[in-house]
């Protein structure tokens, strides 16, 4: 750890090239798969195996495949309809309640939260089996706003959510609220007009990871989705193997196909979600 | 909220109706979502439950009895047990080696810590597309690779002893970027002023690392912990999506308890029997996160 005390007269420090050496071959290895699958998808079916690293004759074969003749924008529309909900119901909600355990003085405040923080440990397949009887009894997996329902109801509230607004909330100065509440302001206008807008990096790392962890969701859509047009796209790629028989050069397609708009947001987002991270970890 | 001393009972009362009509409906969802199935899951572990027959007969702890005997839950368990043991200190140890790289330098390190993310937001499952293919024994590049260095090629996943560390590869894979965001994250609240007074009193690097930045990182090494344990106790989509036409294979070498639990609910709907297996997991998942904060936020507190 002498990088800290180190003065800018010794840049060309070895042990700093090391890192860089060092840093750059892990590099290699972690974007090898991307780099592998981006260009396995360019090749042809008759180069598919032959162990190049370059297609000889890169082609979009495998994209006009994957977009013609498979549901992958069916699954990619469900994917997005889903994640875009819950998303959008997450940051509603859980800003509401992070914000009422972080300002409100109440009976029960205490106990309320850590209630929701030890929901964290239940596992999520200690709930699925319930949630299926449930959905099952109710008839909800075979129609139209039924299904979309069951997929996306566990996601509609996180308690991660709650914990990382309530971190923000608290930080904020009580006095601003107070004023709003002297000149009569509503109490949920006081939420929703000067509290909320206080928050907005908190509310895009959020929203940016809902998003991410319902776009990814994988165990509950596998076990609720019933009929194929509701598949999401986790879904609709795993099962690529049976429908497609093993078409290597269609699934790298399609695996592009999926990674790419995540990276882009990644890209765009980058720091608010890399705050985010920060943010939880280090108050958590 | 400061409680002003004029009609402090009338301020208080207004407040806690305001928070419970707020919490309302998160609290319905938290009670119908989370607590009730958790009760469900334990009541259902009590019956002989499938979904698929007319009877669902009480049978008391007789689940319960079954698992002690089952071979398959106690692979299951055990694979759970090595992904955790493998996975979670090998994430730790190469997140804190590349942050404490990545904090030496300055020139790329944004754009050096972004590429390390950019696993972590990856699909799973289109990740585990692509490491079957990197990893076939056929026409993987690994193999290419290791042939080129004169080492014999490896079948990996398609092996009952190598397709554990490969599937445990790829966990650790994706979730590296969030160790080291964590970490530099952890490694930047170190006030500098330690390092400057531990060098002037001659402690060497190693001593700095060992005595100063590990014990600081205390509370960070403790959230990886328990997080990451957490995660790979319920190891499923990795596994499914490696192996999808035989899950939990070759013979049986990659099964985890969750998706043992699938199989059970959703491929043989014995439910009851499956709740007593989620009971289990659960139990277990309680007992090392309470063991572990209690032990390893205690070690450095001095």
């Amino acid at each position: 750890m002498t990088a800290a005390v180190s003065s800018p007269r010794r840049r060309a420090d070895p042990r700093t090239l090391l890192a860089y050496a060092a840093l750059t071959l892990g590099i290699v290895v972690t974007l090898f798969p991307f780099a592998w699958m981006l260009l396995t998808s360019l090749k042809s079916f008759q180069e598919l195996f032959n162990l190049a690293f370059f297609p000889a004759a890169p082609t979009l074969d495998n994209y006009r495949q994957v977009l013609t003749e498979t549901k992958f924008l069916e699954w990619f529309g469900n994917s997005l309809l889903v994640a875009g909900v819950t998303t959008v119901s997450v940051l509603f909600f859980d800003s509401l309640v992070g914000y009422t355990l972080a300002k409100f003085d109440f009976p029960g405040k205490n106990l309320i939260f850590i209630l929701i923080l030890s929901t964290l440990m239940i596992p999520t397949e200690m709930l699925v089996i319930p949630w299926f009887v449930g959905v099952t009894d109710l008839h909800l997996t075979r129609s139209v706003p039924g299904a979309y329902f069951s997929i996306m109801f566990p996601g509609l509230m996180s308690a991660f959510g709650v914990f990382l607004m309530r971190q923000f909330f608290e930080s904020l100065p009580d006095d601003l609220l107070e004023a709003a509440r002297i000149d009569g302001m509503h109490e949920f206008g006081i939420f929703w007009h000067i509290a909320l807008p206080l928050v907005r990096p908190a509310l895009a790392s959020l929203a940016i990871f809902t998003f991410l962890g319902n776009w990814n969701a994988f165990l509950w859509p596998l076990i609720v989705i019933q009929q194929p047009q509701f598949r999401t796209l986790p879904v609709g790629t795993a099962l690529f193997n049976g429908e497609a028989g093993t078409q290597w050069g269609l699934i790298m397609a399609a695996s592009s196909l999926a990674v790419i708009p995540v990276l882009l947001v990644f890209a765009l987002f980058q720091r608010q979600i890399i705050e985010g991270i920060v943010l939880t970890g280090l108050k958590g | 909220m400061r409680v002003r001393p004029a009609r402090p009972g009338t301020l208080r009362r207004r407040q806690t109706r305001t928070a419970y009509t707020f919490l309302l409906v998160p609290l319905l969802f938290f009670l119908v979502v989370r607590f009730i199935p958790t009760f469900l899951a334990l009541r259902l572990s009590l019956f002989d439950w499938n979904i698929l027959k007319e009877q669902q007969p009480f049978v008391g702890l007789e689940n319960y009895r079954t698992l002690l005997e089952d071979e398959k839950f106690g692979q299951a368990l055990k694979n759970t047990a090595l992904y955790t043991v493998i996975g979670v200190p090998l994430q730790i140890a190469l997140g804190l080696i590349l942050a404490l790289m990545l904090g030496r330098i300055r020139a790329l390190r944004g754009l050096y810590r972004a590429l390390y993310f950019a696993p972590y937001v990856t699909p799973i499952v289109a990740a585990a597309w692509v490491w079957q293919w990197l990893f076939s024994p056929q026409f993987g590049p690994v193999n290419t690779v290791l042939m080129w260095l004169h080492i014999p090629p490896q079948a990996f996943l398609t092996s009952p002893h190598q397709a554990l560390a490969t599937t445990a590869g790829l966990v650790v894979w994706q979730n590296l970027g969030f160790q080291v965001v964590l970490f530099l994250a952890g490694l930047a609240a170190i006030p500098r002023s330690y390092y400057e007074a531990a060098e002037i009193d001659g402690a060497s690097g190693g001593q700095a690392f060992w005595r100063i930045t590990l014990p600081l990182l205390n509370p960070t090494i403790v959230f990886s912990v328990v997080t990451g344990t957490i995660s790979y106790l319920q190891l499923f989509t990795q596994v499914v999506n490696l192996n999808f036409t035989d899950q939990g294979g070759p013979l049986g070498s990659t099964m985890t308890v969750a998706l043992y639990i699938y199989q059970l609910a959703f491929g043989r709907y014995q439910m009851g029997y499956a709740s007593a297996v989620t009971v289990i997991l659960f139990v277990i998942i309680l007992a090392i996160t309470l063991l572990q904060l209690k032990f390893l936020t205690r070690r450095y507190d001095t």
